[in-house]
């Protein structure tokens, strides 16, 4: 009987450290890039549950979700890949990848995570369990003994990946469906330098941006026997294009019924295509060089923001009449914005202000904020749930 | 009176200690607006390094050209809109200063 008693209580002391169970749909992660961090944070309750520390450089960092919710990987620039355990607010794994990457992605049965890399240039895939290495796809030289950087690397469905090589004018995909040696299909002379790219909610579509030439380009993942084709051909030919301090980004674009919401490129536009033609219906003006445009679930709106000297500017798009209707000012530095999954609420990491904040979507009111270092990405873990995210 | 103006001088020591404000605008825009092409510890990204060693050989008025007008054709912005070309001076200096 003492026996058991004393048994009972070696249980309950080792219990505290697991404590209430709980879900992880309300949370998400902060990334806190000068200090090489990221804050876990619960949406629902507003608050900063922990911080998990030693995530290296951070600039430009992108983070995907397991199916389950519970781990976050988070991609960083100097080569890092980070497996963060939410529950426990600890690096559950972490490898240092290549010398230098740019965001990543999950494959559809959430047992692959790829990295994008320009140093080495290629495409590293990894066991989303343990992470260690499952395939390496290096880019195509360029000429001068360094492979071509690679940008825009996405999941797409059938477990495939698929990507773009700024140097060498390509757009791979990499096929998973057979198991750890991908099939790659390779798409040459697509249009000069892409730069990032999105898969589209459905999963049908890869569109890449060029950096090169004004338009971008559209890969059909029902019919890659087709070839890519060019969209949105020379949108702004024989105009100067206007400085872009700070890459437009298409990932997270926005689609609101049939029409699409894309930045401009070296333009003070958002421009709106129709699908599933493509063509361009309109270009709306406003305030800067575009960096998002993310639509608010459900598709009333499309929130915009912008690079230098405009990032202290949010500005709102009524879908609709295809007109700016609220101009928001945050705070300078406006890196990120983040819908909760139903749009009620957007989050806004405001660099210069240090902190997130929180705004209610429907009345664009601000309703309270968090502190966070130097914050960038915001990312929610029902993006587990998204294609292309 | 004097124990405010005590209190006050206080208060203003270690921003007096600190980098002038103008050096922490262009620090900042260096770490941060440079840093989302160059990397904020400086060694790449979509541009290429800007660490002392990467920019080595290069003259200073080759990097203040390239700085305030750009490579067309890429996309390095030009950066005469938003900085003088004394900012660019001190942006080379600290670019040379650090590994
Ligand atoms: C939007 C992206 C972007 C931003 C922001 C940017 N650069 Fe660049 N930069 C580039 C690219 C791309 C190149 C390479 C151009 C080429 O291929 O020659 C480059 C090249 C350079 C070079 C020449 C390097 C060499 O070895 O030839 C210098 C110097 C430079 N950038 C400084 C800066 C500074 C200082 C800032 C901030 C005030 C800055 N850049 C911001 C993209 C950017």
């Amino acid at each position: 009987m003492n026996r058991l008693l004393a048994s009972l209580f070696l249980v309950a002391l080792a219990w505290p450290a697991a404590a209430e169970p709980r879900g992880t749909g309300d949370l998400g992660i902060v990334i806190e890039r000068a200090a090489g961090r990221v804050a876990v944070v619960d949406r629902a309750k507003v608050a900063r549950l922990a911080t998990v520390e030693g995530l290296g450089d951070l600039s430009h960092a992108a983070a995907v979700f397991s199916p389950d919710e519970r781990f976050a990987y988070v991609f960083g620039r100097d080569g890092g890949l980070t497996k963060i355990d939410l529950l426990t607010a600890t690096v559950a794994r972490r490898v240092v990848q290549s010398g230098n990457s740019i965001g990543g992605a999950i494959s559809e049965d959430g047992r692959l995570i790829a990295v994008a890399n320009y140093e080495p240039g290629g495409v590293r895939v990894f066991d989303a369990d343990s992470l260690e290495l499952v395939a390496d796809i290096p880019a195509t030289e360029r000429g001068d003994g360094k492979r071509s950087k690679v940008v825009g690397l996405e999941d797409a469905p059938g477990n495939r990946f698929v990507f773009s090589l700024y140097d060498t004018d390509e757009i791979w995909v990499a096929d998973f469906s057979a198991g750890a040696t991908p099939a790659v299909t390779r798409f040459t002379g697509i249009g000069r330098q892409p730069y990032d790219a999105l898969v589209t909610e459905d999963g049908r579509f890869y569109v890449a941006g060029l950096f090169g030439e004004d338009g971008l380009v559209l890969l059909d993942l029902w019919h890659p026997e087709r070839g890519t084709r060019r969209i949105l051909d020379g949108y702004g030919r024989g105009e100067q294009p206007l400085p872009v301090y700070k890459m437009p980004h298409l990932e997270g674009w926005a689609v609101a019924g049939n029409l699409a919401f894309l930045p401009a490129i070296g333009r003070h536009e958002v421009l709106v295509v129709e699908l599933p033609s493509w063509k361009q219906v309109a270009a709306i003006p406003v305030k800067g060089q575009p960096v998002f445009a993310m639509a608010r679930p459900g598709g009333r709106h499309v929130w915009v923001n912008f690079a230098l000297p405009d990032n202290a500017t949010v500005q709102v798009i009524d879908t609709e009449t295809l007109t700016v209707a609220d101009t928001l000012t945050p705070g300078p530095g406006v890196l990120h914005m983040e819908f909760s999954p139903r749009g009620d609420r957007v989050w806004l990491s405001v660099r210069d202000k240090d902190e997130v904040q929180v705004w209610d979507a429907a009345s664009r009111r601000a309703l309270g904020a968090l502190p966070a270092d130097k914050p960038s990405g915001i990312f929610f873990t029902s993006r587990a749930h998204r294609i292309g995210l | 009176m004097l124990r405010l103006s005590m209190l006050l001088a206080l208060i203003a020591l270690p921003a007096l200690a600190a980098e002038p404000v103008a050096e922490q605008r262009l620090r900042h825009l260096l770490d941060h607006d440079c840093g989302s092409c160059h990397g904020m510890t400086r060694k790449g990204g979509l541009g290429l390094p800007l660490t002392a060693e990467a920019l080595d050989g290069r003259s200073d008025d080759d990097l203040a050209y390239v700085i305030l007008n750009g490579v067309p054709g890429t996309p390095m912005p030009p950066w005469a809109p938003l900085l003088t070309p004394g900012d660019v001076d001190w942006i080379i200096r600290e670019l040379r200063s650090r590994p």
